[in-house]
């Protein structure tokens, strides 16, 4: 036992929240290799294994590429592998994201979410992650420090579920480095939840030998795409069969995404991570001034919850879509999956879309008051607005 | 808890490397410990060792949601007088709140320097590290004041926290001797 306790209410960072997490977990594998603000993560677990708290093997390797490609070797020999990056770190290894998809290999990437170069930032915002949404990886959302240690272990059990890699994701430096609240599980009943990891095939099976990430010309590759595109989309109920699994072990709810007051809100803010807290503080203050307002948090982002989550918008009039990111030349990420949605089920809104916090620029409570404000006014523009 | 709001804010001014952050997390912690809900996060820059640092530590007994910096702090700590120099220390904080500054100068000396009208404490926590310690130690003796101050939390959860943290990395003599200095600084007036 170290001082780091092992009581139920702690207060830790959100990178030493999923580092703890994965202590509970203890994965056979871990290749890392270190960058701001993700470093904390690996090297929160590296003191444990130093100190024998764990017995994972890390692998120290010489770049984020080498990372996530001994990632997939691990996990093709069958072993629970885990890796953590951020920003460049991801970009970098981005040609492999695919391979680990294609290949089915349910590695754990945390991410703390950090902006990409140039110019040179080492702050939050989501351009990292969402440059991957595309990677055939589940994506999961992380609000604060509870939420990223609660993913650890919810995406850990979905990755090796449904044999897709997953990246649980929090916001760089506001969650990865700021010390809140937690409560841990037991670490049994964490080892219990998430299971032995046992893969139908992998390499080591000398028995049964099979081959990883094949040639496949004209045809058959389209067939493994469209196959692996048929499991990303039965990830989104077993996604939400384990987060209910995990809601009954820890009695935190658990969906593919939060409503706050949502039910009955007419004009309803969209966003992912940490702005989430300071936009419940902003609904309940409107709240009580008895404007009808709403908060819709996705935690689930890929494969997206698209029926479950425009069905929750059924009520609203106008709504804001705030993100962390741009998709140069058009419109924002999940501005476009909302949009999509809304149209598939012919739903008419006023919808805007806000870009924020790009590059660790602080989002204060009287901005998003703001943008509630503009929305009840339907004072509304085509264009993208940015929260400089 | 003192002063006005359902969070209790404190706003750590010091230099990159005085431990402004452990102090922030012992505090945390202590509250933690008592049930209190807590956040404690560096501003966010590149921290370089003797530059200015900013550290935000909240506390409340409820849950706290928001991740805004601190704007309106209840209370100011000045690790290191220094800061005086470079840095506007008291935006944001009103005449019913409270300056608290590492310092051997006195309450009207820091008075004069900074132009602030509310409660001002001057206690020399590196004197008094000096003096018990025999080392300089002013970022977890300052705890001592900024509890007597704003009774944010209890003196006995610092001093717990303090014990668990350092008992198995400085031995128990050396902590008893902090201890002893977060107690002397809890006594200054």
């Amino acid at each position: 036992m170290t001082n780091r306790t092992r009581q139920n209410r702690i207060a830790l960072t959100g990178g030493a929240a999923a580092a703890e997490a994965l202590r509970q977990i203890e994965p056979d594998v871990m290749p890392v290799y270190p960058i701001t603000p993700q470093t904390p993560i690996i090297e929160t677990y590296a003191k444990l294994r130093a100190d024998g708290e764990v017995v994972t093997e890390i692998i120290q390797v010489e770049s984020e590429h080498s990372a996530i490609s001994a990632s997939v070797g691990s996990s093709a020999a069958g072993a629970r592998t885990v890796t953590a990056t951020s920003s460049q770190g991801l970009a970098l290894m981005n040609e492999i994201l695919y391979i680990a998809s294609g290949m089915r290999l349910p590695i754990l990437m945390v991410i703390s979410a950090r902006a990409l170069s140039a110019p040179i930032n080492i702050h939050g915002d989501h351009s990292d992650v969402m440059d991957a949404r595309d990677a055939g990886w589940i994506q999961i959302f992380s609000e604060n420090a509870q939420e990223a240690y609660d993913n650890v272990i919810i995406g850990m059990k979905l990755a090796e579920k449904v044999r897709i890699p997953t990246m649980v994701i929090m916001d760089g430096f506001s969650t990865s480095h700021s010390v809140e609240n937690l409560e841990i599980l037991p670490s049994e009943k964490v080892k219990e939840f998430v299971g032995e990891f046992w893969p139908e095939k992998y390499l080591l099976d000398v028995e049964n030998p099979v081959t990883f990430g094949p040639l496949a010309l004209q045809n058959s590759y389209f067939e493994f795409k469209v196959d692996q595109e048929k499991a990303m989309e039965r990830a989104v109920s077993e996604y939400l069969a384990i987060a209910k699994e995990f809601e009954r072990l820890s009695g935190r709810k658990k969906d593919y995404f939060e409503a706050y007051e949502l039910e009955d809100a007419e004009q309803v803010i969209i966003l992912a991570g940490s702005a989430a807290g300071t936009t419940k503080d902003v609904v309940d203050k409107l709240r009580k001034q008895g404007k009808k307002v709403g908060l819709l948090k996705i935690n689930l982002f890929r494969p997206f919850p698209r029926k479950e989550i425009v069905e929750a918008l059924k009520n609203a009039k106008s709504i804001a879509i705030m993100e962390r990111a741009i998709s140069s030349g058009t419109y924002p990420p999940i501005y476009q999956d909302i949009l999509n949605g809304l149209y598939q089920t012919k739903q008419e809104k006023n919808i805007q879309s806000i870009v924020y916090s790009l590059g660790g620029r602080d989002i204060f409570a009287k901005d998003i008051e703001k943008v509630f404000e503009n929305l009840i006014k339907e004072d509304m523009i085509g264009e993208i607005k940015y929260i400089l | 808890m003192k002063y006005h709001k359902d969070i209790f804010e404190i706003i750590f001014h010091a230099r990159g490397g005085q431990g402004a952050k452990s102090a922030a997390e012992i505090l945390a912690q202590a509250a933690v410990n008592e049930g209190k809900f807590v956040q404690a996060f560096p501003q966010f820059g590149p921290e370089r060792s003797g530059a200015p640092t900013k550290t935000f530590v909240r506390i409340s007994n409820k849950e706290i949601r928001t991740h805004e910096p601190i704007v309106d702090p209840d209370v100011v700590v000045v690790l290191d007088e220094t800061i005086l120099d470079s840095e506007i220390v008291t935006d944001g904080l009103d005449k019913n709140e409270a300056l608290i500054v590492g310092t051997e100068k006195t309450d009207v000396e820091i008075r004069q320097k900074t132009g602030f009208g509310g409660k001002i404490y001057a206690v020399d926590a590196n004197g008094i590290s000096m003096d018990i310690i025999g080392q300089p130690r002013p970022n977890t003796v300052i705890l001592g004041k900024i509890v007597q101050v704003t009774e944010a939390v209890g003196l006995d959860s610092v001093i717990d926290e303090f014990r668990k943290i350092f008992e198995k990395k400085i031995g128990q003599e050396a902590t008893d001797k902090n201890i002893l200095a977060i107690e002397k600084a809890y006594d200054t007036i």
